[in-house]
């Protein structure tokens, strides 16, 4: 059993979960809600860039990257 | 009074990605106001699109946005622009709301944004043949719960749907717009704290119920929205200081409020609409959560295109066989060009007799103007490299992959559009530059872009190793011409790179970075819209260089033909008594250290200017100096040219490299730098790149000349 919320960040490729809430950095969450990825919004991530770099994901009808940094900011459960 | 019969006209709006350049080009064909320098969505380009019945209106497309806050510097024009509209400025007679039908809910966010504007709307509900099952949608319905005129399916890549509308376009026109009320459903603790906002804009602009409660939603969710009302009076408002005060201080007392009964105001908006637009859609059976689970043929692709090794190793081979094929396939047309020009320049030879303004037909502009003109071919075939790249979305990948390595160097995934663009020209690049977000990212982009070798230097590049590098094969398959093009793109690249990492050490500017990016799925591009594309910057091309170089080239054709030498004197070079002549051997002490004769100086004076000049301006010198029985080649005349003193060749590979290695460097374009004034909004860092850029120049060339010469190359 893992402790709820856990954030993007720790969400394995390939899984799905719903968006709880955000924390930290305030424009990253008024861009990704604008965006259509609001609390209670199912994602799933998709794969991790080469080098280790940003995260593809689905929500809504469409695939969007962030940076794994910025995933830590958004919990999810 | 003069009565002026005015033009209606519509403004295009959308999502990036939603195949809004793809319909502003299928509606207005080719027949569209160059601007400046297209890039993909970040200039306004305006155009002529035709109705039916003959009568013509102008369409303006404005950059993709996800919504009308002003984050970044294209959603800052977008929302700039709207305000403008609703305080009567000019405002559309219809806005055309380009909305991808693979993406419903997302997309028709700003559609329902724009709703609330008083401005007339249309859907253009594209990409339906993307759509795999029938959407099923009552579009009458839909677009009466979402106050539009209506909702127009289409799809622009096979050419259906546009004299619909075309004619829904004509229809709203000429219609009024009927003040609904604010659709979403504000409970009482929101609707009291919009409350004096609301009061205050419609007092100080005269805005209807509606707009004024919708502002008054987006100033109270994003500061950024407060700092363009209060910016006002740069976008033709003026405003008081008591209205920025006053705006200010009724924002922070509704945040209070709001904050106390536990609303988080900075996703107020858009929770709310989401809310609404997501139940709208529910009871018009569109669901947005089926989809998550879908495994498209896109993200089949991506298995490939941007899996951890295979991708990087296909995204470098694609660039590998673009420069190639540069080379390989742009020498036939190329040839055509170059025996057009001397065909021309030999018919006046023999149509007019022998005087001055034949020698500054043949000599000043034939020879100038058509030494460039040849680099055309090369030009177009980046740039519909670059678009198709583009277009069918394969370069949001290439941010993605790079993104990391980028952030390593102090930039951003973003940047990699830029400062590949760069490799046809810095201008588009430093525009398409404001995509991105961090102001301090944007900065070192800008500041690095020209260190990619544009498509001006290739005429230098390609002279120089057309003339002294062999065409021999190296490790049995690599052509040395092209190997050693590969390497000055690559050198200027790998420096742009060490520098951005430099740069990011030094330069202390705010601003967060984040990368919050779509990967649109994979399309087939509208060929007409590549095709206006490429045309629009090679038409750039030929105009903007040709203006140039024809005026250069003629001033250089006096200075190097006066003073005229004595007949007599038949042992004297032309050239080198010449005004011209003078000006380059008073600055050979300079580069001689790096190999360049007075002649090149001449050339390296008038390439400030701009980069390609250098070959025109050395084409004019040859010519000038034979005695005129046909054009010279260029290449054979720099090739056979020897040194007074020594007798050997005056030029060698040597010379070549370091001359290369020079253009690789150097600060030569002024339209970069007034570019780059514009961009940054000051002259300190155009400054700065004319002085890095060109002492980077000047070191490199040294070390390889004089290097190459202790090591006995020479």
């Amino acid at each position: 059993m893992r402790e709820l919320p856990v954030t993007l960040f720790e969400l394995k490729d390939g899984e799905i979960a719903t968006v709880h809430s955000f924390k930290g950095d305030m424009e990253l969450q008024s861009r990704l809600v604008e965006m259509g990825i609001l609390p209670g919004i199912s994602i799933r991530r998709i794969k991790t860039a080469p080098m280790n770099g940003p995260i593809e994901l689905k929500v809504r009808d469409y695939h969007v990257s962030l940076r794994q940094n910025d995933a830590r900011n958004i919990l999810i459960k | 009074m003069i009565s002026s019969v005015q033009t209606s006209w519509a403004a295009l709006l959308g999502n990036p990605n939603s195949g809004k350049t793809a319909i502003f080009n299928l509606l207005t064909g080719l027949n569209h106001k160059v601007s400046n320098y297209p890039g993909v969505t970040v200039e306004k380009k305006t155009g002529l699109a035709r109705f039916a019945a003959g009568d013509q209106f102008n369409i303006l497309d404005l950059p993709g946005t996800y919504s009308l806050t002003p984050e970044s510097m294209d959603e800052r024009i977008v929302t700039e622009q709207v305000l403008n509209w609703i305080h009567g400025h000019e405002p559309p007679d219809v806005i055309i709301s380009v909305v991808d039908a693979t993406n419903l809910s997302r997309n028709l966010y700003l559609t329902s944004q724009l709703a609330d504007l008083g401005i007339p709307i249309v859907v253009a509900l594209n990409m339906m043949d993307m759509v795999k099952q029938d959407l099923n949608i009552n579009y009458e319905k839909l677009a009466n719960d979402l106050d539009v005129a209506a909702i127009i399916p289409m799809s622009a890549t096979e050419k259906w749907g546009q004299s619909e509308l075309l004619e829904s376009i004509k229809k709203s026109m000429n219609s009024n717009v009927v003040e609904n009320p604010f659709p979403i459903f504000l409970n009482d603790d929101i609707s009291n704290a919009l409350k004096p906002l609301e009061e205050m804009l419609k007092t100080q602009f005269r805005y209807n119920n509606r707009l004024a409660k919708a502002q008054a939603l987006r100033l109270i969710t994003r500061k950024s929205t407060v700092e363009i009302y209060t910016e006002m009076s740069a976008n033709g408002m003026i405003v008081d200081a008591a209205f920025k005060k006053s705006l200010q201080e009724k924002r922070v007392a509704a945040v209070d409020i709001l904050e106390n009964t536990g609303i988080k105001h900075r996703i107020m908006e858009a929770t709310l609409r989401y809310e609404w637009l997501d139940s709208v859609l529910a009871t018009r059976n569109i669901n947005i959560e089926s989809n998550i689970e879908e495994y498209n043929y896109s993200e089949k692709l991506d298995k490939l295109l941007t899996h951890k090794w295979v991708g990087p190793a296909i995204f470098v081979t694609i660039l590998y066989f673009i420069f190639q094929s540069i080379f390989t396939w742009a020498t036939v047309p190329m040839d055509w060009i170059n025996s057009g020009v001397a065909w021309i320049g030999n018919q006046v030879l023999n149509l007019m007799s022998a005087g001055m303004l034949r020698d500054l037909l043949v000599e000043g502009i034939i020879a100038g103007v058509g030494s460039i003109l040849i680099f055309l071919p090369q030009i177009l075939i980046l740039m519909f490299f670059m678009t198709l790249l583009e277009d069918t979305g394969y370069m949001a990948r290439v941010a993605f992959m790079m993104d990391s390595f980028m952030k390593m160097i102090g930039l951003h995934g973003r940047s990699v559009l830029p400062l590949m663009s760069g490799y046809a020209c810095a201008i588009p690049g430093i525009m398409s530059t404001r995509t991105i977000d961090s102001w301090k990212e944007r900065l070192i982009t800008i500041l690095i872009l020209p260190l990619m070798s544009c498509s001006a230097r290739l005429p230098v590049y390609t002279l120089m190793i057309g003339a002294f590098i062999p065409a021999t094969h190296v490790f049995g398959f690599f052509n040395l011409q092209g190997l050693i093009l590969v390497i000055m793109y690559f050198l200027g690249t790998v420096t742009a790179f060490v520098l951005a990492k430099v740069f990011s050490l030094f330069i202390k500017v705010e601003g967060k970075s984040s990368f919050v990016m779509e990967l649109p799925p994979y399309r087939i591009p509208l060929w007409i819209s590549v095709f206006s594309q490429v045309l629009n910057r090679g038409k750039l091309f030929v105009v903007n260089a040709g203006k140039i170089i024809l005026s250069i080239s003629i001033v250089l054709w006096f200075l190097a033909s006066y003073p005229k030498v004595d007949e007599t004197n038949g042992n004297e070079n032309p050239i080198r008594t010449s005004y011209a002549g003078k000006i380059g051997q008073a600055i050979e002490p300079v580069i001689k250290p790096l190999g360049f004769d007075w002649k090149l100086g001449i050339g390296l004076i008038t390439s400030f200017a701009a980069r390609e000049v250098l070959v025109s301006t050395m084409a004019t010198i040859y010519n000038i100096e034979s005695n005129l029985d046909n054009i010279v080649q260029l290449k054979d005349a720099m090739k056979s040219d020897k040194n007074p003193e020594t007798g050997k060749p005056l030029y060698t590979p040597l010379v070549a490299i370091s001359l290369m290695v020079f253009f690789v460097f150097a600060a030569q374009c002024m339209a970069t730098f007034a570019i780059v004034r514009n961009e940054t909004n000051s002259w300190k860092w155009p400054l700065f790149m004319i002085i890095y850029m060109n002492g980077l120049a000047f070191g490199a060339s040294f070390i390889v000349y004089q290097g190459g010469l202790l090591l006995g190359y020479g």
